[in-house]
């Protein structure tokens, strides 16, 4: 690259983007020239052999006059490169080349955005770059407006059990948009988080856990709607396999870590800590409920492998409840998940199997939680949500019974 | 007369010690090569079982549904099993060596036929272990991709994948003992030709309606739920 030393570095990581990747590098470069007009910063585009013209489209939207648009004067040049690494989209991939770039340029501060991420404003640069550039914070992940039904995965078992498990309150360790620092970006490349074994897992995940159990500093930021994006396809056991993947597999590394945290700590953060909104959205309860009944069933011999006796006849009983009564407690839930983990982490089946057997019993966590928040207002969800938080938290010690006693 | 009857028997019964004298060597060798054996293939047993456990070999068998089929036939877990197997096998071999020290002819040529079947013996059981743990590991993965994907009877179509994998294993289990090969593969195509035209005759003729509301169901209704729920795990 023959741009020197930078301040700030935005990267882009693109697959067949060309509808989405134009505005959002238009708008990154408004952030960049807002905000930072001092500084030198530079945007970076990783691309995985686009064939739809996204590298074309980028390049047409970092020479277009911001001047004229937006009133806005550039006091540096802000180049835009675009690099290709691969012929196909991948995540860990993508973000090795962004980190090599970062070392390789210096860069003091990092950000990464979703070129899907249609929502984004210039604020979005300044909300992710201030607190790495300017206030030391290694990590900073984001807190998005969402809908009260939207990602039930990390609000029923992501957030609650990493936060039980690390002690730190991220709210979306799984994040589109996030920032981190040059010391941060020299651990993540110095410990090679990215390996052979981690292949299939999410690497914004590990990150984020990295950054939790190594004691980096942790900044949380408002940023607004969530851009829908579709990072899995309509994929359950996808989903699944990339987070609750990711975390059951980073249990294994950070034992020593989550077996010593205590009462969860809140981190630092800027804006809302939540933003629900409760416009009505059509969900098919019913299939769920249905999904549940017959994977319960059909999946008995696989779950007598995973789950206690006990659990197991539990989560037998209430799949006799009918749709109405139909209820899946928190407690058992919990009991569940951490079963589900200390049999990941002895191998009882093939791990990939292990994931994807929970997809039936989650389904059954979601249908209750639509059930119970149906007239729900976001206070009330969010209650709902610290519940299960609380109930992931007093349970800690039996996961450790589990762990220890499936040694 | 009498005489010649006494030097007849006196003579037999030299024979008689002669021969003795000759075979009581090559028992008492026999006898301590089959002891010496015994504590070899003891030493094995108790080896192997130690190896076994080291690399979990019961949790293999038990992914593998092995622990399944042995509990069902009243048969003690595989490590056990296979340790006692071990032990038998060289026990028996150094007792056809004992035997072979006797030098009885006749006997000599099995023996050898013995130990050269041994090889081919390990071979198949090779086969039929992981023939079993790959129809296990198969069969799991086609369930939950069915349930996962809601398609009809998860149970048969595992059922079906894991009959299907461990008649191939039995096949060549057999092929490589030498077993009746042609009998085992012919009855090997003809059933698994037999059971796929089945099928397909099943399905395309016999349930037609019933494979036009699978395909419309599967393809077009499904599509319609999916766009029509819009819940976002992540």
């Amino acid at each position: 690259m023959s741009v020197g030393e930078v301040d700030l570095l935005v990267s882009v990581p693109t697959h067949n983007s060309a509808q989405t990747v134009g505005e959002t590098v238009q708008r990154i470069r408004m952030g960049l020239l807002k905000y930072f007009p001092r500084e030198r910063a530079v945007i970076l585009n990783a691309d995985a052999g686009s064939k739809d013209g996204t590298r074309e489209v980028i390049a047409a939207a970092a020479s277009n006059d911001l001047q004229r648009s937006a009133n806005l004067y550039a006091l540096r040049t802000l180049p835009c490169i675009s690099t290709v690494y691969g012929d196909s989209p991948e995540t860990n991939v993508a973000l090795r080349t962004v980190l090599a770039a970062a070392d390789l340029l210096h860069a003091k501060a990092c950000a990464v955005v979703s070129p899907d991420s249609t929502s984004i404003t210039p604020d979005w640069i300044e909300r992710l770059l201030r607190p790495v550039y300017r206030e030391n914070f290694d990590l900073v992940t984001p807190v998005y407006r969402r809908h009260k039904f939207d990602g039930l995965l990390l609000r029923n078992l992501i957030y609650p059990m990493t936060r039980a498990l690390y002690a730190k309150r991220v709210r979306e360790p799984y994040a589109l948009e996030f920032a981190f620092s040059e010391r941060f970006c020299g651990h993540l490349l110095e410990n090679q988080i990215w390996d052979h074994e981690s292949r299939g897992l999410a690497a914004e995940m590990r990150m984020t856990i990295t950054a939790m159990a190594g004691g980096f500093r942790l900044y949380q930021t408002f940023l607004g709607t969530k851009p829908h994006v579709d990072r899995t396809g309509a994929d359950l056991v996808a989903a699944l396999r990339q987070t609750v993947g990711t975390l059951f597999w980073s249990l294994e590394a950070n034992f020593q870590y989550w077996n010593a945290t205590g009462v969860p700590e809140s981190v630092p953060s800027c804006g809302a800590e939540y933003d629900l909104t409760t416009e009505p959205i059509r969900v098919n309860r019913k299939r769920l409920y249905q999904l549940f009944n017959s994977g319960v069933a059909e999946l008995e011999p696989v779950l007598r492998s995973i789950l206690s006796p006990q659990t197991l006849a539990e989560v037998q009983s209430i799949a006799k409840l009918a749709e109405d009564d139909f209820r899946y407690p928190h407690e058992l839930w919990v009991r569940t998940a951490y079963e589900f983990a200390s049999s990941y982490h002895r191998s009882v089946i093939n791990r990939d199997h292990i994931i994807q057997a929970l997809a039936p019993l989650y389904r059954g966590k979601v249908y209750t939680f639509l059930l119970e928040n149906r007239d729900a207002s976001g206070p009330e969800v969010e209650a709902d949500v610290e519940d299960l938080c609380l109930t992931f938290e007093r349970l800690k010690p039996y996961l450790l019974d589990v762990w220890n006693a499936r040694e | 007369m009498w005489e010649m009857i006494v030097g007849e028997l006196d003579h037999a019964m030299q024979e008689l010690a002669r021969g003795f004298a000759h075979l009581l060597p090559r028992v008492l060798a026999m006898l301590i090569i089959a002891l010496l054996g015994w504590m070899i293939a003891y030493v094995f047993k108790v080896a192997l079982r130690g190896i076994l456990r080291v690399v979990k070999f019961d949790r293999l068998s038990d992914n593998a549904g092995t622990t399944e089929l042995l509990n069902k036939l009243a048969l003690p877990s595989s490590s056990q099993l296979l340790s006692t197997v071990v032990f038998w096998v060289v026990w028996l071999g150094f007792i056809l060596l004992g035997v072979q020290v006797l030098g009885i002819v006749f006997l000599q040529e099995y023996i050898s036929k013995f130990f050269l079947f041994l090889p081919r013996l390990f071979a198949a059981l090779f086969i039929v272990f992981f023939g079993l743990v790959a129809a296990s590991f198969f069969a799991r993965a086609a369930l939950l991709a069915a349930v996962n994907a809601d398609s009809p009877s998860p149970r048969i179509l595992a059922t079906l994948i894991r009959t299907i994998i461990v008649l191939f294993t039995v096949t060549l289990a057999f092929e490589q003992l030498g077993v009746g090969e042609r009998t085992i593969l012919v009855a090997f195509a003809i059933a698994f030709g037999g059971l796929m035209l089945g099928l397909a005759l099943a399905f395309g003729m016999g349930g037609s309606e019933l494979a036009r509301q699978f395909l419309e169901r599967r393809f077009l209704k499904e599509k319609q739920e999916h766009r029509q729920d819009e819940l976002s795990p992540l």
